[in-house]
């Protein structure tokens, strides 16, 4: 099962720092075909930048990013702001991606449940349908590794848990890996494998059901952690660098 | 200061052979101009990039006053400063000391400065300055149809070949790049066509009137369009119109034509809004 050929990403020892505030501080993170990895983490915590890393839009200052040779990726990004003044349907968004067949396009938003959207302008969608839509393009690519940057963003708590069940679906019958940011933790620890818990380093990370156990998430987010609402109590200080001030002992409450 | 008698001076008054080649010429560059600004226009209006392009186009001033001034061919220096100033918009995109209308802005009305002052150093050699600023169609000849027409259609090929990755990066250029589009590669050839065709545009429309003409017809086109491809292919069809009704227009009523042809184009912008905003209403009234 976590053969090395499995790996699809490796990240090791990555910092990264933006205006010499550090963002990244010695990151690993590891991606395997067939896993559901979660990111969590407070705002500006640095999620978004060790996903931009993992998708190769942006580079580390210290530190590797190794990618299986042609992986292929399907990004399905926070959000989509396309001006007005250009008509575009969904079905043109999807084409926009690579695949142009149309019956594919039909296929994939009935898969997502979006089908009766195939028409629609992109600027007419709601929240839902909007990340349904942009899952449906990354979908179309195939994809062995499915970035998913806060899928849930604009859902309602019904529609988030669907969104969930479906990315396992997924997950179940491509094989595919996914690296998920998320902030509805208690939705996302029956759908993962693995949570990784980053403030800028990582601060814990392992099977959901370990994880809870580990003394460090019992801090950050109590022990009662099956009704767990995400709240990251932060009591070690940062400096202005971004470094953690006092060596990072770990006692977040 | 631009007195009506001025332009009229500038319109032959005999009719003829030499009046109708002058004005086939006129047309021909207007045409060739008109064309590759709906596609491009196109871009410019789905990538917000209005300020953009006024902005290369008043420095492309710059670059007629450094010719004069250097004594090397204007179409060249005209080229070679939009090139330039739009690499370096291009690499200052990333910066966060200035918001980027506040750059353009600054770029755009300080080039124009610079620009005017050096054509007036050097007026004695150069036309008034009003035909830069509003365009001088007199002074199209047939050697510049010719060329004009070269750089159109290569214009078109260009933007054909990059037209797929770069609509993908004007959706969402972070998707685009994860799927496997050069879009920087991409940008930089848009950018320099955009460039292009404003040092193609100066003679027919002038400086100050050259962004109009790449929003004002894809503007319009917005209306009718349901496709990207539509609205590209629309844009240039109101261009064209434009062209012909505003040269018309300022042959009947001895008006300057590039002002002509951008009152023409916002004619049947309004034209076309107040049509489609009628049958929109009765659409509702079902």
């Amino acid at each position: 099962m976590t053969q090395s050929t499995d790996i699809l990403v490796s990240v090791s020892n990555v910092s990264k720092h933006f205006d010499n505030r550090r963002v990244l501080d010695r990151v690993d993170l590891t991606l395997r075909a067939g896993q559901i990895v979660t990111l969590i983490g407070p705002n500006g915590s640095g999620k978004t930048s060790l996903v931009r890393l993992v998708l190769g839009l942006s580079k580390a200052d210290h530190g590797t990013v190794s990618r299986q040779a042609g992986l292929r990726v399907g990004y399905m990004p926070q959000r989509l702001s396309v001006a007005p003044i250009l008509p575009l349907t969904v079905s043109r968004f999807l084409a926009l991606g690579g695949v142009t067949d149309q019956q594919a396009h039909r296929h994939q938003l009935q898969a997502v449940g979006a089908a009766e959207l195939i028409g629609a302008p992109v600027q007419a969608l709601s929240g839902g349908e909007l990340q349904r839509v942009l899952l449906a393009r990354a979908l179309l690519r195939r994809p062995q590794l499915l970035v998913l940057d806060e899928p849930t963003q604009g859902v309602d708590a019904q529609g988030q848990s669907s969104l969930y069940r479906l990315i396992g679906q997924i997950r179940e019958q491509t094989g595919c890996g996914v690296l998920m940011v998320s902030h509805d933790l208690h939705l996302v620890m029956a759908a993962t494998d693995e949570v990784v818990c980053l403030n800028h380093h990582v601060c814990c990370s392992g099977h959901p059901s370990a994880v809870v156990k580990a003394p460090e998430y019992q801090a950050l987010f109590g022990t009662e952690s099956s009704l767990a609402i995400y709240a990251h109590h932060h009591d070690h200080n940062h400096d202005v660098g971004g470094d953690v001030a006092a060596d990072c002992g770990h006692r977040h409450e | 200061m631009i007195t009506t008698t001025m332009w009229a001076a500038t319109w032959p008054r005999t009719a003829g052979i030499g009046m109708s080649s002058w004005l086939l010429n006129a047309l021909l560059a207007g045409l060739a101009i008109a064309v590759v600004a709906g596609p491009l226009g196109s871009f410019v209006v789905w990538r917000r990039m209005a300020y953009f392009g006024d902005a290369l186009a008043h420095a492309s001033l710059l670059g007629i006053g450094l010719g004069l001034i250097l004594g090397l061919p204007s179409g060249l220096t005209v080229v070679i400063v939009a090139a330039l100033v739009a690499l370096l918009l291009v690499a200052l995109q990333g910066q966060r000391q200035l918001a980027s209308d506040t750059l353009l802005g600054i770029i755009s009305h300080g080039t124009l400065s610079i620009g005017v002052i050096m054509v007036t150093l050097v007026s004695e050699q150069s036309l008034p300055i009003e035909s830069y600023l509003f365009g001088d169609i007199l002074s199209v000849t047939e050697q510049d149809v010719l060329r004009l027409w070269a750089l159109s259609i290569a214009a078109l090929v260009l933007i054909t070949v990059i037209w797929r990755p770069l609509l993908a990066a004007t959706v969402h250029e972070d998707l685009a790049r994860v799927e496997g589009v050069p879009v920087e590669r991409v940008r930089l050839i848009f950018v320099m066509l955009l460039a292009l065709m404003i040092a193609m545009a100066m003679k027919i429309v002038g400086v100050l009137l050259i962004a109009s003409l790449l929003l004002i017809p894809a503007a319009a086109a917005r209306r009718v369009a349901r496709t990207p491809e539509q609205m590209a292919v629309l844009a240039a069809g109101l261009s064209c119109v434009a062209v012909v009704l505003g040269l018309g227009a300022a042959l009947r009523w001895d008006l300057p034509a590039g002002p002509a042809v951008v009152a023409a184009a916002v004619m049947l912008f309004v034209l076309l809004f107040a049509l489609t905003s009628r049958i929109m209403n009765t659409n509702k009234s079902y």
